[in-house]
């Protein structure tokens, strides 16, 4: 019996699947192959995860040590707390826009490779298929984060578990805001080098404007305004905030290192930040959503 | 699809880029079953015609219904029941091949229980089943297009659209790409509908459309469509060629002339008139032979030059289409 049962190819059992209607079950189903995709992808592309990991460590410790020494000459208020100390939210939040931007950048790669054209006459809503770039691209950055994250101590950032889930939850965030951002752009353009070079043009005045290199109180009014309008300073800013809820800084240091954003001279609440982040992210998908139906 | 309705039903289907018709309001029937071909030149408007029928392009005029489902109206329904494998490939050649299934497989919504053994099933049928964890980026052109066209297969689709299957490809793999083709027509219940600009591929379809300038001149069996060309090729070698181009002009009035070393004209029954060819030349004859016409015969008949001299010509036609569909 086993015997004959093996000579027996098992697969002309299956004779005919039926492909049901679609449904929302289906939908999520189609979520999860896009995003397991972006994650497969990301883990076998090593090149791209070292890459990824080259520039945060540069900012890290080349410029946080060297400009670390130039405050500690200067006998600025730096006292106990090293500037790497400081930038480290703003080097997590980079990495994680990095990233982000790189996978919302597979949609362009895909549509000049032909994938894009077997997702789209997929019958499946193209909801499923943006859902599940921007929330891969998210998880993929996040994962690159994180590895930021581990060089926490580098930084005189302690170990904290409870801070490092935060620290993961708020990336997490700010990379699917990023990444809603990317796939709204991906929607229009057709080729990778015009793809990077629009995301090299938004990316260096969003990081410059960010709050991530520096603090962003008592800057010049133009400066100011700028930052404020820059939705990345929302992203960074609770990464911040969080850092130092675990430090023991003096009062005279948290207001010269972590000011918070304010408005007018009020202080915006971290919750606000973080509704302002997520409402970005369902937004800018929002849009990303209606260009792929337009595109039909 | 009710028994009996056409697996592809086309009416007045048309399509404009701007200024230009890519497709005039053709119209044709593909019974279930059949492998039905599209032929014709490149820019003739058969890619246009399969991006209508698989839902990625919106008809200007006219309907199609696909599987018995409207193409516009019930575009979902259209997309459930087809497979497409197009011209340039779309695979992710970051995933194995196994992995490019199964990202379809989810996508199409296949029944989880019904997934491993029909992507195990799809892959045996184009022996690709030992190679299924490679990558895809490491197949060659023959294997990549296989995978696809085992991706096509993978959720059963009642019509599979092939969009120039072969092209690109070496002789030899584009033999077995026919031969995965044939043996596919045997095991499942599907219609394939297919575009190429290769004669000789186009004999192995059961029926075939010649496609000139956006509309169909015509539309039968590959032998039907020869034996209405109505004459056959005639080959002969003779003692003196130039004899007996004379006196087959005086004899018979046909125009014969020297091609490839033998004396070649076209003449309606062929073998019949080789008979009388011996009887009544006056030149010694060494050799004969008589062949079917062609295809390349066929196109010629109906649009008035060869395929190749069409597609000259159509590049341009084609540049002006992309240029419109650009804007």
């Amino acid at each position: 019996m086993a015997g004959t049962a093996s000579t027996a190819a098992p697969a002309a059992d299956v004779a005919r699947v039926v492909v049901p209607e679609r449904s929302v079950r289906h939908d999520l189903r189609a979520v999860k192959i896009v995003l397991h995709r972006e994650l497969i992808r990301f883990w076998r592309d090593k090149v791209r995860m070292v890459s990824g990991l080259i520039q945060p460590v540069l900012w890290l410790l080349v410029m946080g040590t060297g400009l670390s020494n130039l405050m500690a000459r200067g006998g600025g208020p730096a006292g106990d707390i090293d500037l790497k100390t400081f930038i480290f939210p703003g080097v997590c939040a980079m990495s994680v826009m990095f990233t982000a931007m790189f996978s919302a950048g597979s949609i362009v790669w895909d549509r000049e490779f032909g994938f894009l054209r077997e997702m789209l006459v997929a019958p499946v809503s193209r909801g499923a298929i943006v859902v599940g770039k921007c929330v891969g691209g998210a998880l993929v950055a996040t994962v690159q984060g994180a590895v930021i994250v581990l060089l926490a101590g580098l930084a005189g950032v302690p170990y904290d578990p409870l801070l490092i889930l935060q620290l993961l939850v708020l990336m997490f965030l700010g990379a699917f805001a990023l990444t809603g951002f990317g796939v709204m752009m991906a929607a229009r353009i057709k080729t990778m080098q015009s793809f990077f070079g629009l995301m090299q043009m938004a990316m260096m005045p969003m990081m410059f404007l960010s709050g991530a290199l520096y603090p962003l109180n008592g800057l010049p009014a133009w400066l100011s305004v700028l930052t404020r309008f820059n939705p990345l300073t929302y992203a960074v800013d609770p990464l911040r905030q969080a850092v130092f809820a675990h430090l023991d800084a003096s009062p005279e240091l948290e207001r010269a290192f972590n000011p918070g954003v304010t408005w007018n001279g009020w202080l915006v609440p971290v919750w606000l930040e973080i509704v302002i982040v997520l409402l970005m992210g369902f937004g800018l998908m929002g849009v990303a959503i209606l260009e792929f139906r337009r595109a039909d | 699809m009710p028994s009996g309705e056409p697996a592809v039903a086309v009416d007045g289907l048309s399509k404009r880029f701007g200024d230009v018709e890519a497709v005039r309001g053709i119209e044709f029937a593909v019974r279930p079953g059949e492998i039905f071909g599209f032929l014709g030149p490149n820019g003739a408007g058969k890619s246009t015609t399969i991006n209508m029928l698989c839902t990625l392009l919106r008809p200007s005029g006219g309907a199609a219904r696909v599987a018995g489902y409207d193409v516009v109206a019930q575009r979902d329904d259209v997309r459930r029941n087809i497979g497409l494998v197009f011209q340039d490939p779309t695979l992710d050649g970051y995933l194995t091949g196994e992995q490019n299934l199964r990202f379809h497989a989810e996508l199409y919504g296949v029944p989880r229980a019904a997934t491993a053994g029909r992507i195990e099933q799809v892959l045996r049928m184009v022996g690709l089943w030992d190679r299924r964890e490679d990558r895809a980026q490491h197949y060659s052109g023959g294997m990549k297009r296989r995978l696809e066209i085992a991706r096509g297969l993978l959720h059963s689709p009642r019509v599979l659209f092939l969009d120039e299957p072969t092209v690109g490809l070496d002789p030899q793999t584009r033999a077995s790409i026919w031969e995965y083709i044939r043996q596919l027509k045997e095991a499942e219940e599907i219609t394939i509908f297919l575009t190429t600009h290769y004669m000789d591929e186009a004999e192995n379809c059961d029926r075939i459309a010649i496609m000139d300038k956006g509309q169909i001149v015509a539309l039968d069996t590959p032998e039907a469509l020869k034996a209405g060309v109505g004459k056959d090729r005639v080959r002969i070698e003779t003692a003196d060629d130039e004899a007996a181009i004379a006196a087959i002009k005086e004899r018979f009035d046909l125009e014969a002339r020297v091609s490839e070393g033998a004396v070649t004209f076209s003449v309606a029954s062929g073998e019949a008139f080789v008979p009388r060819l011996f009887a009544e030349l006056g030149v010694p004859i060494r050799s004969v032979s008589v062949s079917r016409p062609s295809l390349d015969d066929v196109f010629m008949s109906f649009t008035g030059s060869t395929i190749r001299d069409a597609e000259a010509g159509a590049s341009d036609h084609m540049r002006m289409m992309m240029r419109a569909a650009r804007r």
